[in-house]
């Protein structure tokens, strides 16, 4: 080589570096995906929760005996919890005496102590395999010949109402993450067309010597790829950061109104790398069709 | 005719004609027509000059050349082919025929001398290791031998033209087109960087070199193509 060759080695990149005019971009971008993942993670511990809120009404049958008179209302629940145990796809029976059911019904009635005569219902809980419920009718059917009346609630009529509750929340989340992403793509495009008109000179430069538009929008590309990357791997770890602080004050506070709780399985742990990638794809795309179209445009 | 070693010479082209234009009329958007009725034809491996008053439509003459505009009517052929109807997909194989020289030079400030010279090449996919040492030749040829690590910024006008002259002439073009390539140069320079084009056009490259210098244009016997309000007024040898 020449002795007068040029002394630096590398090949320099054909876009400017960076200097500080992407960094609006970067910081909008990071907002915007940090906002996503809280949604994201928001979704994730709504749907754990709503799962949760079917399950346990699925799985589970109340039955009230209801006290006759001269009769051991606490003995009776005691003797029907047991013929109940024994039915196929019982899986446990809980007989809550007088004491459990004055608390259960204290909200209404107060917590002061209640006449003796009043006849105040037992409650039998039972925990049913979800899958394979005891045939509908058979627990009325079991003690239909017993001396004592008793009320079966299988939950049904809560169980549509609480599905429809939790479809609600779900979809309300999912649509939140969906708008912040178009919101972020729609931000992305924007900087992606201002970032082209501030470079202008580098892709007519380009163009002007022979290079291919894929050539062109390839630099772009591949320049909005990292930034978007970047920007949600800032966001999402900081959202992941947010979630579990909020996660652990719920947990702490003991369910208090007002601190909100959250409820995340570790299937929520993959939300943060995948809300990163996700961001960078769109940018990257987002890039690519704002150049593409725009060498079009000035260059037919 | 005598031979001059300024002269250009002829050479051997692979097709005939480099640049035919048939009855070519421009616009820019809706205003008049910048450029009207023109019809010249540049064989290959020729050199013209194009002459004219400033606004005369010799820059708008220039990018119809390397497409940078399409005309509002006429044909325009390069290098055997109808330009005008050449899909924008052509263009990059087009424009790696055509080295351009503008007059604004048209560098990129992030980038060295020698990186800008050499972007023809790498555009083209050329690895560094094997064009170094042209760029760095033709660098030291212009006289930009010891300021190819500079950025365009740090360089006078004249520096800028030279280094946006060895961008053109780099990937050797079949086609040099040059819009007031000695305009910023002291009349020395002038001479080399005339003298590099000859040597262009000796090697089979057609030059078309847009200049207001009547000494440079009288230094070489060269046919001259003359543009007066977007018209031809004069031109050595007519399609």
């Amino acid at each position: 080589m020449s002795k007068n060759s040029s002394k630096s080695q590398r090949v320099a990149p054909l876009l400017p570096p960076d200097s500080g005019r992407d960094r609006p971009l970067f910081a909008v971008a990071a907002i915007l995906v940090f906002l996503a993942c809280l949604s994201a993670f928001g979704a994730a511990g709504a749907w754990r929760a709503a799962d949760g809120w079917t399950d346990q009404l699925t799985a589970e049958i109340t039955v009230q005996i209801l006290p006759g008179e001269d009769r051991d209302a606490d003995a009776d629940a005691v003797a029907a919890a047991e013929a109940i145990a024994r039915l196929p796809g019982v899986e446990g029976v809980t007989a809550l005496d007088r004491a459990e059911a004055e608390r259960l019904v204290s909200p209404w009635l107060g917590t002061a102590d209640l006449p003796e005569d009043l006849p105040v219902p037992r409650l039998v809980a039972v925990q049913v395999n979800a899958d394979n419920p005891p045939a509908s009718g058979a627990i009325e059917a079991l003690l239909a010949d017993e001396p004592y009346e008793i009320l079966v609630d299988d939950h049904q009529r809560w169980e549509d109402a609480v599905q429809r509750a939790a479809n609600a929340v779900r979809y309300f989340a999912l649509g939140l993450v969906l708008l912040l992403t178009i919101a972020a793509a729609a931000v992305v495009a924007f900087a992606a067309r201002a970032s082209l008109a501030a470079r202008w000179d580098v892709a007519e430069a380009l163009h002007l010597v022979g290079a291919q538009d894929r050539y062109i929008t390839g630099l772009f590309q591949e320049r909005f790829f990292f930034l978007g990357l970047k920007s949600g791997l800032t966001g999402s770890v900081a959202a992941a950061l947010a979630a579990l602080a909020l996660a652990h004050a719920g947990a702490a506070s003991g369910g208090l109104f007002f601190v909100p709780t959250l409820e995340l399985g570790w299937s929520a742990l993959a939300i943060p790398p995948l809300a990163a990638l996700i961001a960078a794809l769109i940018a990257a795309l987002a890039a690519r069709t704002a150049v593409s179209s725009d060498l079009k445009a000035r260059w037919s | 005719m005598s031979s001059h070693p300024n002269d250009p010479a002829p050479s051997a082209p692979a097709f005939e004609t480099a640049v035919r234009f048939d009855s070519v009329g421009m616009r820019y958007g809706r205003g008049p027509e910048v450029l009207s009725d023109l019809s010249f034809e540049l064989p290959s491996g020729s050199f013209h000059f194009l002459t004219g008053p400033s606004g005369a439509g010799k820059s708008s003459l220039l990018r119809l050349i390397y497409r940078a505009e399409r005309p509002s009517r006429g044909l325009i052929n390069l290098f055997g082919r109808d330009a005008s109807l050449l899909p924008r997909e052509a263009l990059p194989a087009l424009r790696r025929r055509i080295g351009v020289v503008f007059q604004d030079f048209r560098l990129l400030d992030h980038l060295t001398v020698f990186d800008n010279v050499a972007l023809p090449l790498r555009v083209a996919g050329q690895a560094r290791s094997s064009y170094a040492e042209d760029v760095a030749e033709l660098l030291t040829w212009v006289g930009l031998g010891e300021r190819m690590d500079a950025f365009p910024s740090t360089l006078s006008g004249g520096e800028q033209q030279r280094a946006a002259i060895a961008r053109a002439v780099i990937s050797k073009p079949d086609l040099l087109i040059a819009d007031e390539p000695t305009g910023n140069v002291d009349p020395e320079m002038a001479r080399r960087l005339l003298r590099l084009f000859v040597e262009l056009n000796r090697l089979g490259a057609t030059i078309l070199m847009a200049t207001h210098d009547l000494t440079l244009v009288n230094s070489l016997k060269a046919p001259v193509l003359e543009l007066s309000e977007g018209r031809l007024v004069g031109q050595a040898r007519v399609a």
